[in-house]
């Protein structure tokens, strides 16, 4: 039988590892928690949040409603998509709700001028929102194609290290993730940093805390 | 695969150095990102454990890297994703022309990649009439303008403003009002890509990480182009290097902190996107990963070589490197330029094709203490510049000096009377103290430096002399 092109890369790595020494164990001896309290993490994030410019809005459970509503208005925005699952209380009564279910087109999407969803966990060392198509995130698509992204992050769900948000993304490894850090942005002309590429040009964040 | 030889480098820098322009914008854009990587490096107090760890965990993926890629196909394919082994660029570019052909597309989107690059996929698609579009900025810009790029993170720094506002009004923004303000060159390109993305059928990536437990890819960007082409189209064709495995999903703790701050300096990119084979009513439902060898296993047979594989292409070493920073990486000739490339492509193509390279260096080390994955740059250059000598010819000029001078230096009488030879020739070169231009062959030591000349009195004479005083 013919050898496949799996065989023989198979075959010419052994052969290159054959001598090759077992390597040490991997240390883990970088951190893996912030111990700071809640409140100094959360301060973080935010401040990482402000840094790339993305919209902050500080705000709790019972007023998030309003603060949203409020939002839609100083940005002009007329219709908002949002996923199959999100909260009712969430939707802004004075716009036009798209919903998810049936699936919105690509050319839906292209029209509409905004996004409204929650989020999966948030990283404070870093600024960043993870969606992994849980809960009131829906297809990685809606948050990808309307030009603003109008995001619900509650404070328990922000962690403080990169380490500590992979460790609980494990259980959900296997679905499509995408994290967030501010609004698209290229640097490619003359190495001069413009926001707003292809994904949303617009990341504004309620961050949701009991107070 | 061609066995034309690459440029010789010393050429290549040399027209590159004359490029005023060039000179002033790599130096800025070096300049800019190295100083931003080192604030945002300096903010982890356990950078150095992190290196550490990612520099292990690819050394445990080399050693187990059979192991690690038969775990990646059985995960891929149980989540609904098809695996492709290709040994070479022909097969790489075969498998992925015939993928796309059984689509029935002519037209595919790209997400920046190197390993692309490598194998010159575009002109393999275009010769089978499949035209493949760049839908990263600076790739979409050199592209139209038929060019190749000058740095991993920003190909198209070689290139102003008003040249490409002129580039764009010739191709994708004709008859369009276009100032030379990057923002408004960025929003014609949105146009123009936007059309192309709601409407391709078929999308290109590479990878910057494949987890072998859990058949995850990872691609890590900063536009949301390669968000799009992994969302939008039906079909999704991933070419990776064998050498881009994790072990596990956990090892994301470490590189998504290594990749990010040493590559744009910035905590964390934009976008990051994970998938794993397809997801029913999310994404594309047709998913293709090709593992491409191309003279990677050729690396991982070398005992010193093997570490090079542990490149994460993040271009911290381009940036703090001396002669990077002056020449660019036209000069370099390959896909992969700076320190790195000089190690990886005369690994890759084979030392034969690429001796230059290996010299294209100082030596002084600043690539290896950058390397977020502790790759010893400067000992791989030395390893590869011995290569080079062990297969010269036994006649090379050079080669022969060599014997001649060991000749020489086995004998104390004929190193005494060599010396005694050179030190009355020397004469008519030495210029204040030192010799700075040597004729003839010799030429091409002095062309980058001065050279002692040999002392009055040789330290045997010295010696000699002063038995003799003691004697008397």
């Amino acid at each position: 039988m013919r050898n496949t092109a799996k065989d023989i890369m198979l075959y010419r790595i052994r052969k290159g590892i054959a001598n090759a020494p077992e390597p040490s164990p991997i240390p883990n001896d970088f951190r893996e928690r912030d111990e700071r309290d809640r409140a100094a993490i959360l301060e973080d994030f935010i401040d990482r949040l402000v840094d790339y410019k993305a919209i902050v809005t500080r705000t709790n459970d019972t007023d998030l409603p309003q603060a949203i509503v409020d939002a839609c208005q100083q940005q002009g925005i007329t219709q908002i998509v949002i996923p199959a699952d999100l909260s009712a209380s969430w939707i802004p009564a004075n716009v036009t709700a798209l919903k998810d279910d049936p699936p919105l087109t690509y050319a839906d999407l292209d029209k509409s001028s905004a996004v409204l969803t929650g989020c999966a966990i948030a990283i404070a060392q870093t600024g960043t929102i993870i969606l992994d198509g849980g809960a009131t995130q829906g297809r990685r698509v809606l948050s990808l194609i309307p030009d603003r992204h109008l995001c619900v992050v509650r404070a328990e769900q922000v962690v403080g290290l990169v380490p500590e948000a992979i460790a609980r993304l494990t259980r959900r490894s296997t679905h499509p993730i995408t994290l967030i850090s501010g609004p698209s942005a290229t640097s490619d002309i003359e190495l001069s940093r413009v926001e707003g590429v292809h994904g949303p040009r617009t990341l504004h964040v309620f961050v949701v805390r009991d107070y | 695969m061609t066995s034309k030889s690459l440029p010789m480098f010393p050429q290549a820098a040399k027209s590159a150095l004359a490029n005023s322009q060039l000179r002033r914008n790599l130096g800025k854009a070096t300049t800019t990102i190295r100083n931003k990587r080192d604030s945002v490096v300096s903010e982890l107090p356990d950078w150095e454990a992190l290196r550490t760890a990612g520099s292990t965990i690819k050394a445990r993926v080399m050693r187990h890297l059979d192991e690690y890629l038969l775990q990646l196909e059985a995960s891929v394919q149980r989540a609904g994703g098809q695996v492709h082994w290709a040994r070479d660029a022909g097969e790489a570019n075969r498998i992925i022309t015939a993928i796309v052909q059984g689509t029935g597309a002519n037209r595919v989107v790209k997400v920046k990649s190197l390993t692309t690059d490598e194998i010159h996929l575009n002109d393999a698609l275009a010769k089978a009439g499949i035209r493949a579009i760049e839908t990263d900025l600076a790739e979409l810009i050199i592209q139209l303008a038929g060019e190749t790029s000058s740095h991993i993170l920003v190909p198209a720094i070689h290139k102003n403003r008003s040249e490409i506002r002129d580039l764009f009004r010739r191709t994708i923004a004709q008859g369009q009002d276009l100032s030379d303000d990057p923002k408004q060159l960025a929003a014609a390109a949105r146009r123009y890509l936007r059309e192309q993305f709601l409407s391709a059928q078929v999308a290109l990536s590479g990878a910057n990480f494949a987890v072998a437990e859990t058949g995850t890819i990872c691609v890590v960007e900063s536009e949301g182009n390669g968000r799009m082409c992994i969302t939008l189209p039906q079909t999704l064709i991933t070419v990776m290097g064998i050498e881009k495995i994790l072990p596990t999903f956990g090892d994301f703790a470490v590189f998504l902190q290594l990749l990010p701050r040493s590559s744009t300096g910035e905590r964390m990119n934009p976008y990051t996107s994970l998938w794993t084979g397809v997801t029913p009513g999310d994404g594309p439902q047709s998913f293709h990963l090709v593992l491409l060898d191309n003279g990677r296993t050729q690396v991982l047979s070398d005992d010193v070589g093997r570490q090079t594989l542990h490149c994460i292409r993040c271009s911290a070493c381009l940036n703090i490197c001396p002669v990077y920073s002056r020449t660019g990486g036209h000069a370099y000739g390959s896909v992969y330029p700076g320190p790195i490339g000089a190690i990886l492509t005369p690994q890759l193509v084979g030392i034969q094709r690429a001796k230059s390279l290996p010299y294209a260096s100082t030596l002084c080390g600043a690539c290896y203490e950058v390397c977020p994955v502790k790759i010893n740059i400067p000992e791989v250059l030395l390893h590869l510049r011995g290569e080079v000598t062990r297969h010269a010819s036994p006649l090379h000029p050079e080669a022969l000096a060599m014997r001649e001078l060991a000749h020489i230096f086995a004998s104390p009488e004929r190193y005494e009377r060599a010396q005694q030879l050179a030190r009355r020739g020397q004469r008519f070169f030495v210029h204040g103290g030192m010799i700075n231009h040597l004729p003839g062959m010799l030429a091409g030591w002095t062309t980058a430096r001065d050279l002692a000349p040999i002392p009055k009195q040789s330290f045997r004479d010295w010696w000699r002399e002063r038995q003799k005083e003691s004697q008397s």
